[in-house]
């Protein structure tokens, strides 16, 4: 016989270990059952959409840094490809191929934040999370030798990159795409048939392909419910038809499928670094770009594959010196629309496990 | 790459369906007008050859005179994207139908219109302020928000 309890409402975060930045879900409960949840949003609401109208068109891509502040360089490109689709500016090769290695590189390192944390809400505690640090330090310090930052590069300007690379970040670069895929069979050692994750992610937490279609769902998300969908080869951009790789695809779509579709995303993007970098061709890195970008009236939304999924900017040009209108399409917020219909009926834990398996950025979500 | 489907060889099968239902149409957009806005994105989901099952993403322009409303869609099994727009002229209470009974994709992203545009998706099962809390005066993305 199945016990029943009078329903309880139980708020988490907004500041909680387990909600990624300031996040909040109000849970009513039955027990340990999850009823029904509502995310709340807004406590890092900075109104950047807003800000974009008052800047030039360089002047945003700095703030552009701040909204999935793991995943700047994704945020810097998507964001200069809608600036270059609406004012008709051609890039460089040179500057093609190291912004599609600057993309994959921090593809990597965003997904080791992903990995890592998801398996800290699985209740390994930091542990598997301190090694994914290790490899993305690894990343962290090649960016630093291009962009002089850490977290927020502004290095992919509109009409290339800042600055040609510095004579050291080849070398490192191959020292690093040659030791990484042993990095990552390490991890799949370690976890991917170990019993607890097993147990904790297996069958969690399912999104099914109709219904992560329906919510919009993209990135790992989307993939791991089955979705061969990767805006890289659906709707090239950059010089990404150039490249050979594969779509890892889930089958279940559960939390260890969206898991699993990560690792394997680790080493598709090693893929294409290693074919750009042999590539490489010399030239300027800098298309010539006037300080105040006028472009013409009219609009452009330009979209890349981001580590969490679809994001794309929406600009509305009156042909003055900043946009009318910036509107950005950020794929946490909206990975977030299915979090609803995939817990209920799972308990509290899974909960955070479930939540943790979706990966969001706070900094992108409000905005 | 995604096809980008002509608005004026959509418009064309839709006045045939849908008389009257059109505003504008152009090489990559077309322009419905709010009252037949659920009516065309069903037709334009559900029918086969088209199949637009994937909502990119809802946004709003103020236009001062006007808001417009912005439908990004893409079909992922044909791979081709259309820009749907309507326009709201009501500047008091704007109104719009919801589609989230269509793509519940668009359920957030409803939401956030009407907290900084001050649009009312009518139909919308939880249409209240997501970023900004109850009470706030005003919608700041509106262009004379002071």
């Amino acid at each position: 016989m199945a016990l029943k309890t009078e329903p309880f409402v139980l708020n988490m975060g907004p500041v909680h270990p387990s909600t990624h930045g300031v996040f909040r879900m109000r849970t009513t409960l039955d027990g340990e059952v999850v009823v029904d949840i509502e995310p709340i949003f807004g406590y890092l609401h900075r109104g950047v959409e807003k800000l974009a109208e008052q800047r030039t068109y360089t002047g945003i891509i700095p703030l552009t840094d701040r909204l999935d502040y793991i995943s700047s360089m994704n945020n810097n490109l998507a964001y200069c490809l809608a600036v270059e689709k609406l004012a008709g500016i051609k890039v460089p090769e040179r500057a093609e191929y190291l912004r599609v290695i600057m993309a994959e590189l921090q593809r990597i390192a965003a997904f080791l934040i992903a990995v890592g944390a998801f398996l800290n809400d699985c209740g390994a505690f930091f542990t598997p999370f301190m090694y994914m640090f290790r490899e993305r330090e690894k990343i962290v310090d090649l960016l630093e030798m291009v962009s002089g930052q850490r977290l927020t590069y502004n290095y992919i300007r509109v009409g290339g990159v800042s600055q040609d690379i510095p004579e050291e970040f080849l070398p490192a670069l191959r020292t690093f795409v040659a030791q990484m895929p042993g990095f990552i069979d390490e991890y799949d050692r370690l976890l991917m048939q170990n019993e607890i994750l097993l147990a904790r992610a297996k069958g969690v937490g399912i999104l099914t392909r109709e219904q992560a279609i329906n919510c919009a769902a993209s990135g790992p998300v989307l993939r791991a419910s089955g979705v061969k969908w990767d805006i890289r080869q659906a709707d090239p951009y950059s010089i990404y038809d150039r490249f050979e790789f594969d779509i890892p695809t889930g089958t279940v779509g559960d939390c260890y499928d969206r898991y699993r579709v990560r690792v394997a995303e680790m080493r598709q993007s090693l893929r294409i670094i290693q074919q750009a970098m042999t590539q490489l061709p010399p030239g300027p890195v800098k298309a010539a770009v006037p300080h105040l970008i006028r472009p013409p009236v009219g609009e452009a939304y330009a979209h890349l594959e981001a580590p969490k999924g679809e994001l794309g900017f929406y600009l509305v040009s009156d042909n003055s010196i900043a946009p009318y209108r910036c509107h950005i399409r950020p794929p946490s917020l909206i990975n977030l629309t299915a979090l609803r219909d995939m817990v209920r009926g799972w308990k509290v834990a899974d909960l955070i496990v479930i939540f943790g398996s979706i990966d969001i950025t706070v900094g992108e979500i409000d905005r | 790459m995604t096809a980008v489907l002509s608005g004026k060889e959509i418009a064309r099968q839709l006045t045939e369906k849908f008389p009257e239902s059109i505003i504008e149409s152009g090489q990559d957009y077309l322009v419905v007008k709010n009252e037949s806005l659920l009516a065309v994105a069903a037709f334009l989901k559900d029918t086969p050859e088209l199949n637009f099952d994937y909502l990119n993403f809802i946004t709003a322009v103020d236009y001062y005179h006007y808001f417009e409303v912005v439908y990004r869609l893409s079909s992922l099994e044909h791979n081709h994207s259309l820009v749907l727009k309507t326009h709201c002229a009501d500047r008091e209470n704007p109104a719009l139908p919801s589609v989230t009974g269509l793509w519940q994709g668009a359920d957030f992203q409803e939401r956030e219109i009407y907290d900084l545009m001050g649009i009312n998706f009518e139909g919308h099962p939880n249409m209240k302020r997501i970023f900004l809390w109850e009470g706030f005066a005003g919608h700041p993305m509106r262009k004379d928000f002071r």
